[in-house]
């Protein structure tokens, strides 16, 4: 599903924050990302929707190089992958709802179509009694859980999270990760990168271990 | 996807677009009330120039009548020659008819129609020349009428010959100006109109860099990014147009009184008109293009450089 072919990124200043990596996510599978702080893990996950290009080598997706992707396919190719972030970006002048639906209006969805699919990605999530509120109302774990549902509002067949659990206590980030398998279990191939290794050990899902840009195991 | 589908999606995506730019747009009244108001000024002000000269052009078009040749004879020039005058005017080729006005009937009707008989009396003498008046055939070319000034001039005791199209030569010189003026001040005020929405949007585009990037983020494309702010250029359009009609109308109510009394004072000439549909729709239209250009200009320029972290 995922395919990186000795790729590096090189940011423009001279920090390499990846030197070589090859590594083979398959479909349906559960992944967690670990290494040290500027080991490269952002890096590897920004470059799966092409939010950065690698300086070299390649990146596949569903066997297809990214690196072919003329710049105005790349939208279509991140509403495949639903992304997670440890600071969530939802828009605070939004309600739960409207948050939700982005996904869903920005692919030109019917009002009933986005009313029916926002309200089942809430419940999966266990928010719809909160879908009027402002995210600022919200606590942490529930503004994750809106960023959650919106990632997979879409049934996107990528999901890819980025220190989901960084801001959580241990119960919080426990109830996170049960939302994940569960994606996971119906199909959905999914990547996080996490520093919490006694959870993920709890877990015992594959774990990919970066070190100084390259694959040190996994 | 079929293209039924498609075509149901993309107007979804335009309606959705188009509610949320209004929505917005409604809800900063003040700012959108002074953008507004500047647009609908720099509308209003050429519009105004280009009604102006479309009545004048109208007055100049629709001009009754023939044109005529007043032949002034010198003072005190014996009567044998006012006939042999007024003959010879006649016989030429261009003109349709001849009036011979002698001076004691130029006098008398002096006298009647400015009120100054006392004055008049006064003089031992009768100061008023004699005149033939000739109706010039009617399109004739300048030229030709220039030729035939000049004949009439070289007459025998003649002192001066007018001929009455210089007032609408005059005229139409007059228009000619006023409409370049107008194209000039049409141009700048459209380019007044694309910076002042073009700014507006840059800052609109600032306010929600959050919103842009995260669209980006989860798979909005460029078109799908863009197009609020184009709506929002597109009401800006819309409502500075509206009000330049408003204000035009204002301006019409108020000059309508004079105008009718000036129409009056030259027969047959109509009352000066108001901007009829489709000047009004003109008007709008420029309104609507000029903010799409506006927006445009931004978008190009700022939506480029925000890109999601």
């Amino acid at each position: 599903m995922i395919r990186f072919e000795g790729v590096g990124k090189q940011y423009p200043g001279g920090n390499e924050a990846l030197r070589g990596l090859d590594l083979h996510i398959e479909p349906g599978e559960m992944v967690f990302v670990t290494g040290p702080s500027g080991a490269g893990k952002s890096t590897f996950l920004r470059l799966i929707p092409l939010l950065e290009r690698p300086s070299r080598g390649r990146v596949l997706i569903d066997g297809a190089d990214l690196g072919g992707l003329p710049g105005h396919r790349i939208p279509y190719l991140r509403r495949r992958v639903g992304m997670i972030f440890q600071d969530h970006r939802l828009l605070d002048d939004r309600n739960v709802f409207d948050n939700v639906a982005l996904p869903l209006i920005i692919a030109g969805r019917g009002r009933d179509d986005i009313g029916r699919r926002v309200r089942a990605a809430l419940d999966k999530v266990g928010l719809l009694h909160k879908e009027h509120a402002s995210p600022v109302t919200l606590s942490g774990g529930e503004q994750q859980r809106v960023g959650i549902a919106r990632a997979v509002v879409t049934r996107p067949p990528i999901l890819i999270a980025d220190e989901p659990t960084g801001n959580l206590d241990p119960a919080l980030s426990q109830e996170i990760m049960q939302l994940f398998e569960q994606f996971n279990q119906v199909g959905v191939t999914t990547v996080i990168a996490s520093h919490d290794l006694s959870l993920i050990e709890s877990l015992g899902y594959r774990r990919i271990h970066l070190e100084a840009g390259r694959l040190a195991w996994g | 996807m079929g293209l039924m589908a498609a075509m149901k999606r993309g107007l979804e995506l335009h309606r959705r677009a188009a509610r949320e730019s209004l929505e917005q747009w409604r809800q900063r009244p003040v700012a959108n009330g002074l953008t507004t108001a500047v647009i609908g000024i720099a509308l209003a002000l050429p519009a105004g120039f280009f009604i102006l000269t479309d009545n004048l052009q109208a007055v100049s078009a629709n001009w009754q009548g023939a044109p005529k040749a007043s032949v002034f004879l010198v003072p005190g020039a014996p009567t044998a020659s006012h006939e042999a005058t007024a003959r010879a005017v006649e016989g030429m080729d261009a003109i349709t008819a001849v009036e011979l006005i002698r001076p004691d009937e130029a006098l008398e009707a002096f006298e009647k129609a400015a009120g100054m008989s006392e004055t008049l009396a006064m003089l031992e003498t009768n100061p008023l020349p004699a005149v033939v008046v000739g109706e010039i055939r009617q399109g004739l070319a300048s030229a030709d009428i220039d030729r035939l000034t000049g004949r009439l001039a070289a007459l025998p005791d003649v002192d001066e010959v007018q001929v009455d199209r210089e007032w609408l030569q005059r005229l139409n010189a007059v228009v000619a100006m006023v409409d370049r003026i107008s194209l000039l001040i049409a141009s700048t005020l459209a380019l007044a109109v694309v910076l002042v929405v073009g700014n507006t949007i840059r800052l609109d585009i600032e306010n929600r860099r959050a919103a842009i990037e995260i669209s980006k983020l989860i798979g909005g494309t460029d078109a799908f990014v863009r197009r609020p702010f184009l709506y929002t250029g597109l009401w800006y359009g819309a409502a500075g147009g509206l009000l330049a009609l408003f204000i035009l109308m204002i301006g019409l109510l108020a000059m309508a009184g004079p105008a009718r009394e000036l129409a009056a004072l030259y027969d047959g000439i109509q009352p000066p008109g108001g901007p009829g549909l489709s000047s009004a729709l003109t008007i709008i239209g420029s309104g609507l293009a000029l903010g799409l250009a506006g927006a445009w200009l931004a978008v190009g320029r700022h939506l480029a450089e925000i890109e999601p972290r």
